[in-house]
């Protein structure tokens, strides 16, 4: 996984509220392998009308967010569908950082799974980031994981981050691999717990 | 005994606490799974594992079904396309390579995960239930902690059979008194999405209380719970009780005998102390829960059936009124447009929300000796549920009415199987999400119960169901 610390890059604000998995990434994209990569499906459906052409006006189409890393997005961002590729159309699509007022749960635990850094703001925070930035376009935000903080301009904005989610994107560390340091506790655990919980077997206690 | 007198826990922390494995300084902890549920899209969950060179711990504690891309018309052993043929094969190599029992295209016993695992006892009160699918909160309505979790998690869960998890914050919502006649737990669930928001309950478990919940049949629980996820709760809990064990005995993988018995003395202690605390409550009135559909293009954009959708021109705030300008456009509605005066084009009934049998008998009940307006696809929850409604007839209700009585699956819900709804069409839907989108692209969803969708059908437009059943058979 890749480390995240601090980035400079783009900036596209998206204000859409409730911004769901299935406008992330259309179902019908889901078939793809991850190897094929998936950045090209990414808001398929807002980015393009249905002749397939761009939608001009549409934010990520602009020429100065056409290659935006960061994204600006509104409450509730990323919730409905569990699909863990929405998140790897974003990190395709060479997003790493999405900042909004509040994320679905899931959307934000497979983000961390991936490098993507959901930095989590207040309404009024996210709304002024935007607002500066269809100003000013091609303005580059700064964000530091590490003092948790967005520079903006002249202004800084603290962010949130749950602690552990900062301390994975800092290190890069890897969840299957943490868990196997504790294999002798799981294996303890698993044997008490079938004396405790005998019916939690499958067809029950023969 | 499994759960200890206690008091001051909710239902959830004793959930919570049953499987801690560790428990960090950094307030995550390691849980124990004690069932994880497997579908086809969990393909990416297997490729990673594979990767790692990675055996499933526990493939006795896993279970696959084939839900999502399946068929549910034409020739399900020869699936005609090809990519939809692949990823039905993928999970049958992936299941029989780590040795998975698998609920397969061709077991009597497939269907839609969140109503097979239920059906089949495998979903049992006090258990830890994962699967990658967000709807995995459906099976909270037998007591489990049951949550939707993404590809790696699923590989992690796969390869450790335990999860790492930061303890959310605990609601209770308590529906007190008794529902209408006509009114579902599909109706009580979308009120409360509209009282609470779609993020409403964003970092919290929902424990579901209250008379008008204990008074829902498993079926309208499983409902309930299963809509937790579009208020953003992760899960969704009713406490086990009688209802639950007699649902529950004599189902497959459920405890036997004196088992059965030891198992219900345990999960008989899984409620909520009388002293319990919860982070944020919230109570509505059960008497006062209408019939309701949604207008827009998230689940709270939800109304009772005999009012209007909302005028842009009439909203102060400025933001509110651009979402309900782009929700009505996408839509296809007039600002203030009265509910009943919306024509439909087609109607589903199916999805894990609603396909269980009492679904499909609600439905039935005002299709009977009707015909539909439009075109429509019945698709039962499961092969099993299929099975019965055909013994009861259910199906020929359907077919007389002029709907296509279909397989089981995740089907127009979704759409991933090729069951879509076409570009500016408009659908009455027993799913759980009008997303843009969300039934094809252009598609356009208004969710409700079962017996709203029959209503739709029977009129040609949004319509109460009420009215419809008056003299008839509850």
């Amino acid at each position: 996984m890749d480390k995240f610390v601090r980035l400079t890059a783009a900036a596209c604000p998206i204000d859409i509220i409730n911004l769901n998995t299935d406008q992330l990434l259309p179902a019908r994209f889901l078939k793809r392998p991850r190897a094929e990569g998936i950045g090209d499906a990414l808001l398929r459906d807002l980015r393009f009308d249905s002749a397939g052409h761009e939608v001009a006006d549409f934010p990520l189409n602009r020429p100065a967010w056409r290659d935006a890393k960061i994204i600006v997005g509104a409450r509730n961002f990323g919730c409905g569908s569990s699909r863990e590729a929405a998140v790897y159309a974003l990190v395709d699509y060479g997003i790493r950082c999405v900042i909004a007022p509040s994320f679905g749960d899931i959307f934000s635990g497979n983000a961390v799974q991936n490098g993507l850094l959901t930095a989590i703001v207040t309404d009024a925070e996210a709304a002024d980031i935007s607002a500066m930035l269809a100003h000013a376009p091609d303005l580059p935000l700064t964000v530091d994981l590490e003092t948790q903080t967005i520079l903006c301009g002249n202004h800084t904005y603290a962010f949130i981050v749950d602690p552990v989610r900062r301390a994975k994107l800092i290190n890069g560390l890897d969840d299957i691999g943490l868990t196997e340091t504790y294999r002798d506790r799981i294996a303890t655990f698993a044997a008490e717990d079938r004396i405790r919980r005998p019916w939690a077997i499958p067809g029950g206690v023969p | 005994m499994a759960f200890d007198v206690t008091s001051g826990l909710t239902l959830f922390d004793k959930l919570w606490s049953a499987h801690e494995i560790v428990r960090r300084d950094d307030g995550e902890a390691l849980l124990f799974v004690d069932r994880h549920y497997v579908h086809e899209g969990s393909f990416h969950a297997f490729d990673q594992i594979a990767r790692r060179g990675a055996a499933v711990a526990h493939p006795e504690l896993t279970f696959g079904v084939a839900d999502h891309y399946v068929p549910t018309r034409g020739s399900r052993a020869t699936i005609a396309n090809p990519e939809i043929a692949r990823m039905v094969r993928q999970l049958d190599d992936n299941t029989a390579k780590h040795g998975i029992r698998l609920f397969g295209l061709s077991d009597p016993r497939q269907g839609i995960v969140h109503v097979v695992g239920p059906e089949q006892g495998l979903t049992l009160p006090g258990l830890l239930i994962v699967c990658g699918d967000s709807h995995t909160s459906t099976h909270g309505a037998l007591g489990a902690y049951a949550f939707g979790i993404g590809a790696s998690e699923v590989a992690h869960v796969l390869a450790t059979q335990t999860i790492w998890q930061r303890k959310p914050k605990r609601m209770r919502v308590t529906v007190d008194g008794k529902l209408g006649s006509g009114i579902a737990a599909k109706d009580m669930a979308l009120a409360i999405i509209a009282r609470i928001g779609a993020d409403g309950a964003t970092g919290h478990a929902i424990e579901y209380a209250g008379s008008a919940v204990r008074g829902l049949s498993i079926e309208g629980r499983l409902t309930l719970c299963n809509l937790s996820i579009e208020a953003g709760a992760r899960l969704g809990l009713v406490a086990p009780d009688e209802t639950t064990f007699a649902y529950l005995k004599g189902r497959p993988f459920a405890p036997v005998g004196e088992a059965f018995a030891r198992a219900v003395e345990d999960w008989s202690a899984l409620r909520s102390d009388d002293d319990a605390s919860f982070d944020a409550e919230v109570s509505l009135a059960a008497a006062d829960i209408a019939p309701i559909v949604t207008w827009g293009t998230s689940p709270e954009d939800a109304l009772p059936i005999d009012g209007r959708v909302p005028d842009p021109a009439r909203e102060p705030n400025e933001a509110r009124a651009q979402y309900l300008r782009e929700a009505l456009d996408y839509m296809g509605i007039a600002p203030g447009a009265r509910l009943t005066d919306i024509a439909v084009d087609r109607v589903f009934i199916g999805s894990c929300t609603n396909s269980r049998i009492e679904d499909l008998r609600a439905a039935a009940a005002v299709l009977a000796g009707r015909t539909s307006k439009v075109a429509g696809l019945v698709s039962a929850g499961s092969s099993l549920v299929k099975q019965q409604a055909e013994q009861e007839g259910l199906d020929a209700i359907f077919r007389d009415a002029g709907l296509e009585w279909a397989e089981s699956g995740c089907s127009m819900c979704v759409g991933i199987n090729g069951d879509l709804v076409a570009s500016g069409e408009r659908c009455a839907s027993t799913t759980n999400r009008n997303f843009r989108g969300r039934q094809g692209p252009g598609a356009r969803t208004h969710l409700m119960s079962p017996a709203m969708v029959a209503a739709a059908a029977v009129t040609g437009h949004l319509a109460d169901v009420r009215p419809l059943l008056a003299g008839r058979k509850p």
